[in-house]
């Protein structure tokens, strides 16, 4: 065997057994399985009463650290041995270990109660987002009657820089995923349509799908996924630094300052952004219908007025606007409730991403159901 | 710390020849020219020097966590570079100035953590030698679950101290570390390391601007300035040493008082 490793031999000594330690009895050796499964078997052993008054002697470890000396000392069932040979040192240090060696403390344990009560807590948590998010458009129509008063005095390089990094910057992403879309829309429906002879409608289906609903929402979850989490993630780390400490000394408003930039950009953005991946979309159905049954883009072109009212994008439009607001209210809504540690962070990331997606669809659900009688 | 363990034990940290270059944007920093430094087993070595000086990025240096430009960062006989393998725990522990606690683990995960990482060890094991450490930090057992969230900034150090402790390494490396506490726990914090030291026959090395931590703990100064160490003696050596630098250091207004302590403390002298 290796001499640094630490292992136990056992020998027969005039006054009786002896227990002679040997190697580095430091955390890093002891935990080399090889080492770990001798010294576990020789301790055991030597825990059998016929060996209690047996003779332990540390001379010969080469160094000894508390976790060897913790080891040891829980060996022993947590008392001195009778018979015990060692150096100063090691004494020092398995005093202290004998010291400091306490049970541990019981963590606390989830009762049925507890659990129970967590549900209340949960609910008041959801009625509190509410709040929260409620008292955050208050501000921000608060917010605007105050840019309104005075427009120049507004924040518009801070609304510049986001709306560049919120729109100009999320162009290719979305023209590649509408684009693909539109293509796979189109490939789908030509199987179906072709059954029935029905090739002309793929302009109807395209044109009514992806300017009323797909391009809207197709953009406002990339959006909420692009900068939704952007948004929190920036907030949240103002947090942590205390940097939205520093600007509520300075008696500068967070609400005017950081919400109300982000929500107009937003709001700005998403709309055109919207526009831009409809027609990313609808280029790559034009594209699929012309190669796939036939239907030439001049006839794709000529048709798609006819076939889809305008209302249809002006319904988009105002929609998508909404999809901004929210977006980038409920990002900042989680940005702000970040706590100043890093699983704050990460959770408030996820939560507004999870939350802000979800809130698109259910708004996109209620403008379905309210204006169903407008464009169709 | 007798006399004739210095002369046979060999060197903890040999610095020799180093070069630090920040390069960024087209520009490029020298933080460190030609810098030497040795550091001795069982010396409490305190690095000073003026913002910017580089005192930071040679503790970084020591750690492995940057790469010299130039020359070589030796560590218990090791290039700096090779300390970050498993088992790094067991040579250098590191106390960084806000903690570095791990925010999403309580105060036992975050102490326990290198053992853990060991595997092989029993969790039973593991929570015995985490709470001793714990409270070797004077903290009490029972505030073991606790997340680094709930606790006060002393706290948070003293944990973090522990954790840097949990394996026993024989160098323990400090980044300003009464650096946001009140006089009262930078006191109790010096004291605590003071024994640490002691018991612990550890090698600290510190970097710090707190003269009273400086002249209560060290055994020696080192001052880095111009790029390079310019001396490292026992702290009363240093304060008659020639330098602009030294002199506005320690014998300025804010030195006076400072170095009322080198009288109470006859072993800094």
């Amino acid at each position: 065997m290796e001499e640094s490793v630490p292992h136990i031999t056992r020998e027969q000594a005039p006054q009786g057994a002896r227990a002679r330690l040997q190697g580095q009895w430091t955390a890093a050796r002891l935990a080399e399985p090889a080492a770990w499964e001798g010294i576990q078997g020789e301790l055991q052993a030597l825990a059998q009463p016929a060996l209690a008054g047996c003779e332990w002697d540390l001379h010969t470890v080469q160094g000894l650290d508390h976790t060897g000396a913790q080891l040891l000392w829980n060996a022993w069932g947590r008392q001195w041995p009778q018979n015990l040979n060692l150096l100063p040192a090691q004494r020092a240090m398995l005093e202290r270990v004998a010291r400091f060696s306490v049970a541990p403390p019981v963590p606390q344990r989830r009762s049925f109660w507890k659990v129970f009560l967590s549900l209340g807590a949960a609910i008041w948590q959801v009625l509190d987002h509410l709040q929260g998010v409620v008292r955050l458009i208050g501000q921000l129509l608060l917010d605007l009657m105050r840019l309104a008063r005075a427009p120049r005095a507004g924040p518009w390089r801070d609304v510049s820089g986001h709306l560049y990094h919120i729109g100009a910057t999320a162009l290719p992403i979305t023209a590649l995923v509408g684009f693909l879309i539109g293509v796979v829309l189109a490939y789908l429906m030509s199987l179906q349509l072709r059954q029935f002879g029905a090739d002309a409608f793929i302009v109807d289906i395209l044109g009514i799908s992806l300017i009323r609903e797909l391009g809207p929402v197709l953009a406002a979850i990339l959006l909420a996924g692009r900068s939704g989490s952007a948004i929190t993630a920036q907030i949240g780390v103002m947090r942590v630094t205390e940097e939205l400490d520093a600007m509520r000394v300075m008696g500068i408003p967070k609400g005017y300052r950081l919400v109300m930039p982000r929500a107009m950009a937003m709001a700005l953005a998403m709309p055109l952004i919207t526009v831009w991946t409809t027609l990313a979309a609808l280029l790559g159905g034009m594209l699929a219908a012309d190669l796939v049954m036939g239907v030439t883009p001049a006839y794709f072109v000529e048709a798609l007025p006819k076939a889809v009212e305008v209302s249809n994008l002006t319904l988009a439009v105002c929609k998508s606007i909404v999809f901004g607001l929210l977006i980038a209210i409920i990002g900042c809504h989680y940005g702000l409730r970040v706590k100043p540690n890093t699983e704050s962070l990460g959770q408030g990331t996820t939560a507004s991403v999870v939350t802000s997606i979800t809130v698109v669809i259910l708004v996109d659900a209620l403008f379905a159901v309210l204006f169903k009688d407008i464009g169709i | 710390m007798n006399p004739v363990n210095q002369i046979t034990r060999p060197p903890v940290v040999q610095i020799s020849k180093l070069c630090s270059v920040f390069r960024s944007a087209g520009h490029q920093a020298v933080i460190h020219k030609d810098l030497d430094l040795v550091i001795g087993a069982g010396e409490l070595l305190s690095i000073v020097g003026g913002s910017g000086s580089g005192k930071t990025v040679l503790l970084r240096q020591i750690l492995g966590l940057e790469t010299p430009a130039q020359g070589s960062v030796m560590v218990l006989g090791k290039p700096a570079a090779e300390l970050g393998d498993a088992g790094a725990a067991s040579r250098v522990g590191m106390l960084f100035q806000h903690g570095a606690l791990f925010s999403a683990f309580s105060v036992l995960d975050n102490i326990a953590f290198p053992l853990r990482e060991l595997k092989n060890l029993p969790e039973s094991l593991v929570r015995d030698a985490a709470l001793v450490k714990l409270q070797m930090v004077g903290l009490d057992a029972s505030q073991a679950y606790k997340m680094p969230a709930d606790l006060s900034g002393g706290m948070i150090k003293r944990v973090a101290l522990a954790r840097a402790l949990i394996m026993d390494p024989p160098l323990l490396l400090l980044d300003e570390p009464t650096a946001g506490l009140d006089p009262d726990s930078a006191d109790a914090f010096c004291a605590l390391l003071r024994s640490l030291h002691r018991e612990l026959d550890l090698t600290v090395v510190m970097v710090t601007h707190d003269l009273d931590t400086l002249f209560e703990l060290s055994t020696r100064v080192a001052v880095v300035a111009d790029k390079r160490v310019v001396i490292n003696a026992p702290p009363k050596e240093v304060i008659a040493f020639p330098h602009p630098f030294i002199h506005d250091f320690f014998l300025g207004e804010r030195g006076q008082r400072a170095m009322e302590l080198l009288r109470e403390y006859p072993f800094a002298v």
